[in-house]
């Protein structure tokens, strides 16, 4: 089970991985995933501190007993449902395609011996 | 106290025969699951076999465990607005699940967390550490659970209750072990599936009640409760528990501890396995979100309920952390104590809340023994020579070795929120267990020291920073409120472990000689993202 000498396998994953195909997924995927996540958890953060540190603003009333700190929690998943609903769409249009291309054209060379080796 | 015991008291049977209604349906499950059990991938992965919608009920089942059904309700209806941040935490939380986790996860492991994290790392040490980081946050959040049946019971029975709690919590442990051991994965699944809707149509329940009796207001909610809470509107805003300097730190620490943890607890990534490809994951964590974050809404709802309906002083009378509020409430909105509406909802809910803490239990037993039969017992003890069924049965063993553990710690915890000891747990799994994927599935150059060194690292800072916080010791709700060894002065440690688990991940891969091996992190791209070589 130790690092298995590279397979056939392995060299053809590092082919894949090279191809202009792949990148493009890589690159479609990691544009959307990672600035998205910084910006939540930036705007979470945001939220928390507020909490912590601006007291005036948060107990400021909307409507009756409705204030700024409620609405904000309540703005967060608002926002948690948006980007999810987001993403959904993002990854039908433009990972799942891509990724389904991929395996058709490469499926059957990488599957076989990892199955075995595993 | 006495007067709300007593009344349940007399309709405790009740409880018990609702209780033991889903004792048996589940059971019946998961012996019908069990028989269909055969291979590793049944035991470990259910056989790969649900759809995302029911993953997502399952993982939801997993999720709204005792912390969020009893710890939150308890949290808001004592400290008003800050409890509401453990409801955000727990949701925004899934984002990361979702963008970051999830999907390769599911392309890229087999049955545990270790799997992905041992891919293109030397076995041995990165599945003994992955596997020793796995059985630490489940037993934290095992204990969690533990204590919140031992609180339900102290609530239905009342002062006379001592040894029955002592019971349930037995008796708890046992049948979560028999759930394991028979059904395996797909028995628990199952569990959790219909724990959820139980779980979700109890507290839509109580909830519309709640909001029934202010015209459907929340606004008119709000202001009974800050009006019963004798704090006014600042029952409403930030401050009431995180109010100083330090508890300030506290509520900050506790924030990140939340919305970084959830992608690094072992029963919940496993839970990824279940379906069988990675768009079946991202959808499971599609309908997760939305039910969870639903559930959360009327946790509002429950807590501010709770506050206005029995008041803080009662429910600090049934339990000081607060974990009685829920059914309490569910008491107060049936007719109130001593009439039989009033017991027959306490009855219900509190049968929902045993049920929720068993299946929670059930899956956290399952995911711990898996690791440490997949990743401790074949790989590390056997170096991958045992059999499949050796495997397996020592995964039964470990549960029933995990179950015992947990029973006995829970048996000395039970002054605490469980609310605050699941956040326990959220901060060791995003300090030891979140680094360590994020770099293994992102980061190129990342090794098998760095690997070692991060889970490690953020399973020592935080499991010690613990140890000498006032949760052990040094306070009147401490575990050992006698005496006082604590020099950390915040209750959530998240932080500063969480920093030091990816500072430790970072450091230990700039230092290492290994080279890593670019074909096999390409396989693990190719992999992650595409499916191809997927289990």
């Amino acid at each position: 089970m130790d690092s298995p000498p590279i397979s056939t396998a392995a060299t053809e994953a590092r082919l894949i991985d090279d191809s202009e195909e792949f990148r493009t997924l890589r690159r479609s995927f990691r544009s959307f995933a990672f600035p998205v996540t910084i910006g939540f958890v930036l705007w979470y953060l945001l939220y928390v501190l507020l909490s912590c540190y601006a007291p005036g603003l948060m107990r400021t009333k909307v409507l009756g007993h409705v204030n700024v700190a409620l609405l904000l929690g309540l703005l967060q998943f608002v926002t948690t449902f948006a980007i999810a609903a987001w993403y959904a769409r993002y990854a039908d249009r433009r990972i799942d395609p891509a990724a389904a291309a991929i395996r058709d054209a490469h499926g059957a060379v990488v599957h076989a011996p990892r199955e075995s080796a595993e | 106290m006495t007067v709300l015991a007593s009344s349940a008291t007399e309709h405790r049977g009740l409880t018990m025969a609702l209780f033991g209604l889903f004792v048996l349906a589940t059971l019946g499950i998961t012996v019908w699951a069990g028989r269909q059990t055969k291979s590793a991938s049944d035991f470990y992965a259910g056989g790969r076999g649900f759809t995302g919608f029911q993953n997502g009920l399952a993982i939801s089942g997993d999720y709204m465990s005792a912390a969020s059904f009893l710890g939150i309700a308890g949290t808001i209806a004592l400290s008003g607005y800050d409890g509401f941040l453990y409801s955000i935490g727990f949701l925004v939380a899934w984002l990361v699940a979702l963008l970051l986790i999830a999907e390769p996860l599911r392309n890229s492991g087999r049955f545990t967390m270790a799997d992905v994290l041992a891919f293109r790392m030397r076995q041995r040490p990165v599945r003994t550490a992955a596997g020793v980081s796995t059985i630490v946050v489940s037993i934290f959040y095992l204990l969690a659970q533990m204590v919140g049946a031992g609180t339900l019971v102290a609530l239905l029975l009342g002062a006379e209750g001592n040894a029955a709690k002592r019971w349930t919590i037995v008796g708890v442990g046992a049948l979560m072990i028999v759930y394991v051991v028979i059904g395996g994965m797909k028995g628990t699944t199952w569990v959790q599936i219909v724990k959820a809707v139980l779980l979700i149509a109890g507290a839509a329940l109580m909830t519309v009640l709640v909001l029934a009796k202010y015209h459907f207001n929340p606004s008119e909610l709000l202001g009974a409760a800050a009006s019963a809470s004798g704090k006014g509107e600042a029952f409403l805003q930030p401050g009431q528990k995180y109010g100083s300097g330090t508890a300030k730190l506290d509520f900050i620490s506790l924030g990140i501890a939340l919305v970084l943890g959830t992608a690094g607890l072992p029963h919940i990534l496993v839970r990824f396995y279940t379906v069988p490809t990675a768009k079946a994951a991202r959808k499971s964590v599609l309908w997760a979100i939305g039910i969870i974050g639903v559930f959360y809404l009327m946790t509002l709802a429950l807590g501010f309920g709770a506050t206005a309906l029995v008041g803080p002083k009662a429910i600090k009378a049934a339990n000081a952390a607060g974990n009685t509020a829920a059914p309490q409430l569910a008491e107060a909105l049936g007719g109130g104590t001593g009439t039989t509406g009033g017991a027959i909802l306490l009855a219900v809910i509190s049968a929902v809340a045993f049920a929720t803490i068993l299946a929670v239990v059930a899956g956290l037993t399952l995911a711990s023994s898996a690791s440490f039969a997949h990743d401790l017992y074949a790989n590390v003890i056997r170096r991958g020579k045992a059999s499949e069924k050796e495997e397996v049965s020592s995964a039964k063993w470990a549960a029933v070795a995990i179950g015992a553990v947990a029973i006995v710690l829970s048996l000395f915890a039970d002054k605490l929120n469980t609310a605050a000891l699941v956040a326990l747990a959220f901060a060791v799994a995003a300090s030891a267990n979140l680094p360590t994927l994020l770099y293994s599935l992102f980061w190129k150059r990342f090794t098998t020291v760095g690997a070692v060194s991060s889970v490690y690292a953020g399973l020592i800072t935080s499991v010690t920073l613990v140890v000498f916080s006032p949760v052990v010791s040094g306070a009147k709700n401490s575990l050992f409120p006698h005496s006082d060894f604590h020099w950390f002065p915040l209750e959530n440690p998240g932080l500063v472990s969480i920093p030091a688990g990816f500072l430790a991940g970072w450091i230990g891969t700039l230092l290492s000689k290994e080279r890593p091996d670019p074909a096999k992190y390409a396989e693990l791209e190719v992999r992650s993202l595409t499916g191809l070589g997927a289990h």
